[in-house]
């Protein structure tokens, strides 16, 4: 039984908005339709505030899966230390990552929550024949039994300029 | 011998939202039991319930992950830095909801503001 049922008739929790500055959304949704029929994955580095979480850059990082890429994503451990490095000189925090469904609803599976962690932001991007459509972000319970909504809003450009790795 | 001890971003909340601590310890298993004795909500998420360090959980003593090492029996020294590193994976394959299932309305009702910026396939 998935345990995602838990959260069922639950509203997104709009105290957890999250704010996806500037082209980010946009970006996501690209390296998601470019990796299809991949799943694509990447580090969300920004800043925890206390009424929204927002998102200043991405790190596109490989899908180390090498059994199944098109439905599982493995992020290394040495290019999880690369996304905390990389933040910490950015002066931001890492918190959270992006991945993609394709041909999947861009909902949280049961793998999905076996292999989540409290705290980071979850945004999953569905792609539908190849062409990106839903996107949504969740957050693990800390009891680790189910995933809640998270509000996502598209917010203005930010000062800190565009890069990519 | 001081250790430093990373804690990353997701577990701060349970460690007093400390980056880092510092602990005398002679190997990786005292550093983590120290760590986990001050701030014993990290237990469970660092250990399953047979004691055993997660399957999720990478421990690096340096830039040495300590499975190849001498596991929790790994010793340090003055001034080395113990990395906590989640591993983080998922994907679609144990999905079971359709489109009309619950969950994928609330996806799409927190998916306010993206729809602008809908991207096709790139080659």
């Amino acid at each position: 039984m998935l345990a995602l049922s838990a959260a069922e008739g639950c509203p997104p929790d709009h105290s957890m908005a999250l704010k996806l500055i500037g082209e980010l959304s946009a970006r996501i949704r690209a390296h998601a339709a470019g990796a299809y029929p991949q799943e694509c994955c990447g580090a969300l580095l920004g800043r925890d505030g206390d009424s929204a979480r927002e998102i200043l850059e991405l790190l596109p990082l490989p899908n180390q899966h090498g059994a199944s890429p098109r439905n599982r994503f493995t992020i290394r451990p040495e290019d999880f230390r690369r996304a905390e490095a990389t933040a910490r000189e950015r002066g931001l925090d890492l918190v959270g990552w992006y991945h993609s469904h394709p041909d999947h609803p861009a909902l949280p599976s049961e793998f999905d929550r076996q292999h989540a962690w409290p705290w980071y932001s979850y945004v999953i991007v569905a792609v539908e024949k190849g062409a990106s459509a839903a996107l949504a972000s969740w957050r693990l319970s800390d009891d680790r039994m189910r995933f809640t909504p998270e509000l996502v809003e598209n917010g203005a450009k930010a000062a800190v300029p565009s890069w990519e790795l | 011998m001081t250790v430093k001890v990373i804690i990353p971003t997701a577990l701060r909340q349970f460690a007093g939202k400390r980056e880092s601590v510092e602990f005398d310890a002679r190997t990786v298993g005292e550093a983590l039991d120290s760590l986990t004795g001050h701030y014993q909500e990290l237990r469970k998420h660092l250990y399953a319930d047979d004691g055993r360090l997660r399957s999720f959980v990478n421990v690096y003593v340096n830039d040495e992950d300590i499975r190849y090492l001498a596991k929790d029996r790994t010793t340090v020294k003055d001034g080395d830095t113990i990395s906590i590193i989640p591993s983080i994976a998922g994907g679609c394959l144990s999905l079971t909801q359709g489109p009309d299932h619950p969950m994928a309305r609330l996806a799409k009702e927190s998916n306010h503001g993206n729809h602008a910026g809908r991207s096709t396939r790139s080659t």
